[in-house]
């Protein structure tokens, strides 16, 4: 994301903010190493008198952390970083949220597709939907509070990409694929390159509203299987994560509860609001899985994705601001 | 017992509202159909479509009119959006054409009546425990006018596996009017229902032929907001193919079914009666299809008007079954 903002001459300053060091190398971000909270972040937005905030950072995969870390990271971070975007005097004009389409959940009452206004049908299952929930509706009140803000919310599908580990591709990674016997519905998916050039599309215009972002058409998840070269392993439809829970516990696959429901009744969402606000894709639902699958294939072959990238705080700062350093020259 | 079955129908038409003015109203109003169609009898009959240009061919999914999306060269199977597929509805075609040829004798009437381009929603009356009848009239309508027909049922086939999954690669779509508005207006399609429901499919068979109540009239709802006609169809035959004898409602709840049919197909063949119809004539009528001069798009129309035009949706069809019953003679050969 970072990357995609330096390349825009018109932006002036970038600011990073996470818990661990970036993996890629950056030009001209500045930054900084904060806790999952964001508690500083009221701080730096009057030092800096910022105004835009993309917050990129909530939680969508649950098997990552624990349902504690969960909240912290996603409901108590975004307290914190609305209550420095909207503290008084502050300079923030722009919030950009990014959330995931696990908020509608799955239901069988699901309609087809789901547009940014519709409510979800079935009951709040799994943790994961829950934290969203209240994030989003953190969001809204903000929203609310404060209209002369635009603030953004983008809803994510199922993102596959080489930098970000989600249970899907986790699943893929290994080329196994988990599916509920008898089964086999319709999914979405969203490319990272995708998902960066939506931040960016939203960071660059100014669109307050909800936004679905998912590539074109949906691909049955038996099909996502096929074209990631994966096998499927069926789980029974009664109880499934317990027959799941011993392959788990042996690395085979991941299949938390929110791959439960969408691999029964599977998730469509509406796009056509972030289409018509401009807004182009680069990959469909299925190319996403086939463009994921080929950087899989040469991630096998070659054993790593390439080239690594360490971030050290002296070199940068050297790089940076030392004197000594010719600037204009390719280092 | 086929002969009477005419009479039953006017003498006792209980189905209907306690309302004594309706009911006249309705009785005139099917005595004037059965004399348009004593007068239409002279005419030279339209020409016999069934059997004769039944193909195997792919139906083209979409319309043309309808912009096309270009191909996405990373799929690996034609399951469409919806979850229908055309390789798996040709396979269902090519198994299911002798049925529909040979135990059924299928027999349309009126089928120019279904408009080979554009959105329309069809709705049928339904009968047998496990309904015959959908797959009768969307075997018909994709073989004899090449075009797909969605079915919108109650989502309720989702949560079985197999079947959920059969039911949704071979046309199936949850019944939600955004899924409907999404067919019928954005894609154009031919959209199908059935207004009645489970009441009609549960119904034992000394209720039959006689229409339950249309819902809460989506249905004319969904196609007034579509701007798409609502093509009604007369089916006959269907409710004899799986009579219902009794329910059994314990059963139902114990097994999270909508209701547990004791058939007569069961009882003569025990569990294999379940998948097993009698070979009833079915006959089917496609009639004129019903235009509602409002404006499209809109959130809410009103509520009488959707209400009253449902009634008299269903005031036809009613008409249409007993004339049609009229005209059987016998429940196995027409």
């Amino acid at each position: 994301m970072a990357q995609a903002l330096e390349a825009k001459p018109d932006v002036e300053m970038i600011l990073g903010l996470g818990t661990k060091e970036p993996k890629v190398p950056l030009e001209r971000t500045e930054f900084v190493r904060s806790d999952q909270k964001y508690s500083i972040l009221s701080r730096i937005v009057r030092a800096t008198q910022v105004d835009t905030i993309v917050h990129t950072f909530l939680e969508t995969n649950s098997t990552a952390v624990s349902s504690r870390v969960l909240h912290e990271i996603n409901v108590i971070g975004t307290l914190n970083l609305l209550a420095a975007a909207g503290a008084a005097g502050a300079s923030v004009r722009k919030v950009v949220v990014k959330s995931s389409t696990h908020i509608y959940g799955t239901a069988e009452q699901d309609p087809t597709w789901f547009r940014e206004e519709d409510a979800r049908t079935g009951p709040v299952r799994t943790r994961l939907e829950r934290s969203l929930l209240e994030v989003e509706s953190l969001v809204r009140d903000f929203a609310e509070d404060n209209p002369q803000l635009a603030v953004t919310v983008l809803r994510f599908a199922n993102v596959l990409g080489t930098d970000i580990i989600t249970p899907i591709s986790h699943n893929l990674r290994r080329r196994r694929l988990p599916c509920i016997a008898g089964f086999d519905p319709l999914v979405q998916f969203v490319e990272e390159d995708d998902v960066v050039r939506a931040l960016e599309f939203v960071t660059a215009n100014r669109l307050p509203g909800f936004f679905n972002v998912a590539g074109e058409g949906k691909l049955p998840w038996s099909e996502v299987a096929s074209i990631g070269g994966a096998h499927l392993v069926p789980l029974p439809p009664v109880r499934p994560r317990l027959f799941a829970a011993p392959l788990e516990r042996v690395g085979l696959i991941q299949f938390p509860a929110e791959l439960d429901g969408l691999v029964r009744f599977g998730r469509g969402v509406d796009t056509s609001r972030l289409r018509n606000a401009g807004f182009e894709y680069r990959y469909s639902s299925a190319g996403t899985v086939r463009s994921f699958a080929r950087a899989n294939n040469l991630r096998r072959a070659t054993g790593g994705s390439g080239e690594e990238y360490r971030y050290e705080q002296d070199v940068e700062q050297f790089f940076r601001h030392s004197p000594a350093v010719v600037r204009g020259v390719d280092t | 017992m086929s002969a009477d079955q005419g009479d039953t129908g006017t003498a006792r038409p209980a189905g209907y509202p306690d309302d004594a003015d309706l009911i006249e109203a309705i009785v005139e109003h099917a005595e004037a159909t059965r004399a348009d169609s004593v007068d239409t009898a002279d005419a030279p009959s339209p020409p016999e479509l069934t059997g004769a240009t039944v193909s195997y061919l792919p139906v083209a999914t979409r319309r043309p009119g309808v912009d096309l999306p270009p191909p996405d060269e990373a799929r690996r199977s034609d399951v469409d959006e919806w979850g229908r597929s055309e390789h798996m509805r040709t396979l269902v075609r090519r198994l299911y054409d002798p049925i529909y040829k040979y135990w059924f004798r299928v027999e349309w009437e009126g089928l120019e009546k279904i408009p080979s381009v554009g959105g329309a929603l069809l709705i049928a009356n339904h009968a047998g425990a496990i309904p015959s009848d959908a797959p009768a009239i969307m075997h018909g309508i994709e073989t004899e006018l090449g075009r797909p027909v969605y079915g919108l049922a109650d989502y309720f086939f989702r949560t079985v596996p197999v079947v959920g999954t059969l039911w949704s690669r071979t046309g199936g779509v949850p019944a939600h009017p955004d899924n409907a508005f999404r067919l019928l207006h954005d894609q154009q399609q031919l959209a199908m229902v059935f207004p009645e429901g489970t009441k009609a499919t549960s119904k034992t068979y000394a209720d039959r032929y006689r229409l339950r109540r249309f819902g809460r009239g989506g249905f004319v709802e969904i196609a007034m907001r579509a701007g798409v006609p609502v093509v009604p169809i007369a089916v006959v035959g269907a409710e004899e193919s799986m009579p219902i004898l009794f329910r059994l409602p314990r059963v139902a709840k114990a097994l999270n079914l909508p209701y547990f049919p004791v058939t007569v197909n069961s009882l003569l063949l025990g569990p294999l009666g379940y998948v097993t119809y009698f070979p009833s004539k079915f006959k089917l009528r496609v009639l004129d299809p019903v235009t509602f001069d409002v404006e499209p798009g809109l959130e809410r129309y009103s509520r009488s008007r959707v209400m009253d035009e449902a009634e008299r949706i269903r005031a036809t069809m009613q008409d249409a079954l007993h004339d049609m019953l009229r005209e059987r003679r016998s429940v196995w050969l027409g």
